[in-house]
């Protein structure tokens, strides 16, 4: 079924990446290797013009990557009408082996290659490069993500066999079943919707003491990247049931619908950007600050803290405003 | 943020006027990547435009058909079946229908003879009358005479006073339809008055409830071939889908080539650019800024020939019928049914018409920017 445009615009996309990513992580081993920017060497001059090269095609790679994953959910929501049994994108990713994984490892690259453009960044604001090593390690470790994605992108488009009879969302997310999605549902949903507004104003105030100290910023960080996964837990256990407005229905993916005013959007694009933010400013102030970005790090570090932290307010307002709209009852 | 803003915009403005020195280049640039993305779009529009109309005219449609197979081939679904199917829970409004094919030797086209339901009122008929599609009228010439005169297959000339014309909005599904009197269609046809049906439709009142009717009604009658509203429309969404696929993938060729027109164009660089890129590195700018710079010119070249070439596709499309492409998706006949598209644009189509221009292009000009890029000042201004 690959003769269908917006899969051939995936299939297109992760090919490109596939292929830069694959060049770049060689490149990558060299930089490892021999990068030394005291050295006047040729080597040393070629490869620091190439660097330019590699960091330009990689920015677009990523950029590309976090529209990749969009479009890969949207493509998989469109197409459930071609599959029987199919009602979201959950139905087509299950359609055969290859769909979860490859969407999953679409959810790590995301992470990973927002992780890369935000220290790619830091490292340009230095004179002296001083995260390349590392920006260069960060690479050597996507690429084989980045690589094994595609191809099982090309794996599950290129078996997609329309006469298979798939499993519909409800009878994954259900409580009653075994498997991850069954326990992620049958979480109570009263102490994940705690942890999801407690978190959230945990969150709020490590940001405030981020932007005093560098430990708050490292613990922002890490608590920003952990609360990823309460949020993901919230949602299939509690908000997804208020949208839906039944108390069954737990699938994190239907909430993308245009029945339900595209409102997974608004909660996932933030949630996402904030979490994938919050993992970079862990990571980048948990390293040892360089010389070279003593004055401009804190501050680039303290503009992702808001940004970062504002994101997870909309999100959270978001879900909010899911619960409050919803005429369910669930509680008292 | 906003110092970084600020020499995005100072970027901008440099590179627009940069752009603008040198037009002629620029404009053939623009002006052939605005056509590909012209083509592209007028294709993902036109398929999904189709799809849109199938799906409009779908909505009526019974959502269960059942017909019955003699050695594999279509036959007469007997009419003892109707009753049989009337005992199915949840099923209601059976109905045998009548319908066949009818090829008119006077003009070489193949009309659709049909039997009007029988809770549709208002086009219910008495013997001797019918009441045709628009495209039929206007071959027919009906609309001056207000008769229409058939041979039927066995040579029988049988005159029909026409009571009604379609409308032309439902065009798209009754270009060629006749209705006419259950006693005339068996007249016409030559049928015998109990022969059965040509299929038996029904409505199902809770949709959830079709899979299992289905499993209940191929039980019950092993004959039958069972056909669901939701098969048609997969095969619809499958055969456009992958009619629009099959030219994308012809087209694929002209993005080959558009990238190697891109790549070549970026990496000739002229003796003036190449002073100007020696210049301006003379003068402070780092190589980040000139790969920056280039980008920006890639950037809004690529804006520019996205938002052309899709207001071209839409205009194509949507107000003159995609008069380039009709043939290679609709399909064709004598009687083809004259109809517009309802404009009908998503986001979807918006990206996937990015991914496949804006990565080509992008691709083929990345080496290229870099090469004029990492150029030493000293190179050029010697």
């Amino acid at each position: 079924m690959i003769f269908d445009p917006p899969v051939m615009a995936l299939l297109l996309a992760s090919a490109f990446s596939t292929v830069i990513v694959a060049l770049g992580a060689v490149f990558g081993v060299h930089v490892l290797l021999h990068w030394n920017l005291a050295d006047g060497h040729a080597r040393q001059i070629r490869m620091e013009k190439r660097t330019y090269l590699v960091s330009t095609a990689l920015m677009l790679v990523m950029v590309l990557q976090l529209a990749t994953l969009v479009l890969f959910v949207h493509n998989a929501d469109r197409m459930a009408v071609l599959f029987t049994g199919a009602m979201c994108a959950v139905g087509t990713l299950n359609v055969n082996e290859y769909g979860m994984p490859a969407f999953l490892i679409q959810v790590a690259v995301f992470f990973g290659a927002a992780l890369w453009l935000i220290v790619n960044a830091a490292d340009n604001m230095g004179r002296d490069y001083p995260y390349t090593r590392f920006k260069y390690g960060l690479l050597v470790l996507l690429a084989p993500l980045v690589i094994a994605g595609g191809v099982l992108e090309w794996l599950y488009f290129l078996n997609l066999d329309p006469n298979v009879i798939t499993s519909c969302c409800s009878k994954l997310f259900t409580p009653e079943n075994a498997g991850i999605q069954a326990d992620l549902s049958s979480a109570d949903p009263k102490l994940a919707l705690y942890a999801l507004f407690g978190g959230l104003a945990l969150l709020m105030g490590l940001a405030v003491w981020a932007m005093r100290a560098r430990a708050g910023a490292a613990a922002y960080g890490i608590a920003g990247s952990l609360f990823f996964i309460v949020a993901i837990v919230a949602i299939i256990s509690a908000v997804s049931s208020y949208i839906y407005e039944t108390p069954n229905h737990h699938c994190p993916f239907c909430i993308l619908k245009p029945q339900y005013g595209f409102i997974g959007y608004f909660l996932y694009l933030p949630l996402f950007l904030a979490s994938a933010i919050a993992l970079g400013i862990g990571v980048l102030s948990l390293w040892p600050l360089p010389d070279s970005l003593r004055d401009r790090l804190p501050m680039r570090l303290h503009h992702l803290v808001l940004v970062s932290a504002g994101l997870f307010a909309i999100f959270g307002a978001v879900a909010l405003y899911a619960i409050l709209a919803s005429h369910l009852i669930m509680f008292g | 943020m906003r110092h970084w803003l600020a020499r995005q915009r100072y970027l901008v403005d440099f590179t627009l006027a940069a752009l603008l020195r040198r037009k002629g280049r620029n404009l053939m640039l623009l002006f052939i990547y605005t056509l590909v993305i012209f083509i592209l779009a007028s294709v993902i529009f036109f398929g999904s435009a189709l799809r849109h109309e199938a799906k409009a005219v779908l909505k009526g449609a019974p959502e269960v058909t059942v017909q019955n197979l003699v050695m594999g081939r279509h036959a007469m679904a007997p009419p003892e079946w109707v009753e049989k199917l009337k005992k199915v829970r949840g099923a209601r409004r059976i109905e045998g229908r009548l319908w066949g094919y009818f090829y008119d030797k006077a003009n070489g086209a193949n009309y659709t003879v049909m039997v009007p339901s029988r809770y549709d009122r208002k086009n219910a008929l008495k013997d001797g009358e019918t009441i045709i599609g628009a495209g039929l009228a206007r071959v027919r010439d009906v609309r001056r005479i207000g008769h229409l005169f058939l041979l039927s297959p066995k040579g029988k000339l049988m005159k029909l006073k026409v009571k009604r014309i379609l409308p032309e909005t439902s065009e798209l599904v009754s270009a060629d339809l006749v209705l006419m009197s259950r006693g005339d269609f068996l007249r016409f046809f030559d049928l015998p008055e109990n022969g059965g049906y040509t299929d038996i439709a029904m409505q199902v009142r809770n949709r959830n409830e079709v899979a299992k009717i289905v499993e209940k009604i191929s039980k019950m009658l092993p004959t039958a071939r069972v056909i669901t509203r939701e098969d048609v429309l997969r095969t619809y969404e499958n055969v456009f889908s992958w009619r629009e696929g099959v030219v994308l993938a012809m087209l694929s060729a002209a993005l080959v080539a558009f990238a190697i027109f891109a790549f070549d164009k970026a990496s000739g660089l002229s003796a003036e650019e190449r002073r100007e890129i020696g210049i301006l590195k003379a003068v402070g700018w780092e190589t980040s800024d000139i790969l920056a710079m280039k980008l920006w010119e890639g950037g809004l070249v690529s804006l520019f020939a996205f938002i052309f070439g899709v207001a071209a596709a839409y205009a194509h499309v949507f107000l003159f019928d995609a008069g380039v492409l009709a043939p290679v998706l609709k399909g064709w006949s004598v009687l083809y049914p004259q109809f517009s598209l309802t404009p009908q644009v998503d986001r979807l189509q918006l990206a996937t018409l990015a991914f496949v221009t804006v990565i080509p292009f992008t691709a083929a000009t990345l080496v290229p920017i870099w090469k004029a890029a990492i150029t030493d000042p000293d190179v050029v201004m010697r």
